[in-house]
């Protein structure tokens, strides 16, 4: 490739990137992050997603069902409502946001 | 009978029916339990099925949900999985669905199944934070040439023949009313996760060529040169794509360029 030819395709590059940058509009959505929250306890075995803490090592490990220290992500505010099936003794079952001790793998 | 063979033997009954109860399958009489055996043969084959329909919604929407659970199972006695990671179950899907007689008639079946398939992989990808678009700003105008750029760990592309994302948003579609008249022509998508949902772009003319450079190391003067191959291909139209999707969360540029 010759000076002249390179010179030329840096210029319509440089063109081309402010030509884009005016365009350009990013819609960066904290928003979309803000509105979901790590939900433990809800997920079924194997369909948690990461980081499910001591026992599992990660996403789509959990070996029990509604495992209680493995989460998934769920729209904010359905978490604690969201209906589960009852407990193997018939305990009603919810979601938290916090990490929960019930249903953990022997 | 050694440990490894005795495991092979139950490992292969459970996904043939035809198979004998394996040895050592008892009751508590310790008599042979050929029921018991196949509640738990029967529970992992449905088990496999359903986390296909799980991870394939729009192939299972498209074949109705007895016909899906039918070439499931087929699939899961032909691919049982390879490890224990039920989320990413199903990789070899797609290429079971292309050679699939009863579905030779949707053409774009094994495409939609791959665009399911990497909709998971970047799902469950590792995070990371997208740079904003005054990086580009940043860089002096004569070294963008040499611009090198790090992509997502969740950016995937597909190149398909088929308008592959219109048919994904048509089976979507809240109400029948969005549900336009599909494009002629193929599609080329990029998916990707910026942050916690994972995003589809239809990409631009000689967009998969242009990205794909950018994915493999390529600089930017030479990523446009791939895409330039493409008739059609608008420099500002891909740049301005790449800046929108949020996908570079890396770069690097030559100072003696």
């Amino acid at each position: 490739m010759s000076n002249k030819v390179a010179a030329t395709s840096s210029l319509a590059i440089a063109a081309a990137v402010a030509a884009a940058l005016t365009t350009a509009t990013v819609t960066t959505t904290p928003a979309q992050a803000a509105g979901k929250e790590k939900c433990y306890g809800v997920s079924l075995a194997g369909q948690n997603d990461c980081a499910a803490g001591p026992g599992t090592t990660c996403a789509g490990t959990s070996t029990v069902d509604y495992q209680g220290n493995a989460w998934t992500l769920v729209p904010a505010g359905t978490c604690a409502s969201m209906d589960l099936p009852a407990g193997t003794d018939g305990s009603k079952r919810a979601g938290s946001l916090e990490a929960l001790k019930r249903d953990l793998p022997s | 009978m050694p440990l490894e063979a005795t495991q092979r033997a139950f490992a292969g009954a459970l996904l043939d029916p035809e198979a004998p109860v394996p040895t050592g399958v008892v009751d508590p009489e310790g008599r042979p339990a050929p029921k018991r055996f196949a509640v738990y043969r029967n529970n992992v084959t449905v088990s496999l099925i359903e986390a296909l329909a799980t991870a394939f919604p729009v192939v299972e929407k498209i074949v109705g949900a007895e016909f899906f659970a039918a070439m499931a199972r087929e699939f899961v006695r032909a691919h049982p999985p390879t490890s224990p990671l039920l989320m990413f179950y199903g990789e070899a899907f797609p290429a079971f669905l292309a050679a699939f007689e009863p579905v030779k008639h949707l053409a774009y079946l094994p495409d939609m199944a791959t665009l399911e398939q990497l909709r998971r992989r970047a799902y469950h990808a590792r995070d990371a934070e997208p740079l904003g678009p005054e990086f580009l700003a940043a860089v002096p105008p004569e070294t963008l040439g040499t611009l090198r750029v790090t992509l997502h760990p969740a950016a995937h592309i597909l190149q398909s023949n088929h308008p592959i994302l219109s048919i994904w948003e048509w089976n979507n579609a809240a109400s029948s009313d969005q549900q336009t008249a599909l494009p002629e022509g193929g599609e080329h998508v990029l998916i990707t996760r910026p942050e916690l949902d994972v995003e589809l772009r239809r990409l631009p003319v000689g967009g998969a060529h242009f990205l794909e450079a950018l994915q493999s190391g390529a600089a930017l003067g030479e990523a446009a040169a791939a895409g330039a191959a493409a008739e059609g291909f608008d420099l500002t139209t891909n740049i301005t794509g790449l800046i929108e999707s949020r996908v570079v969360t890396d770069f690097t540029v030559d100072g003696a360029a």
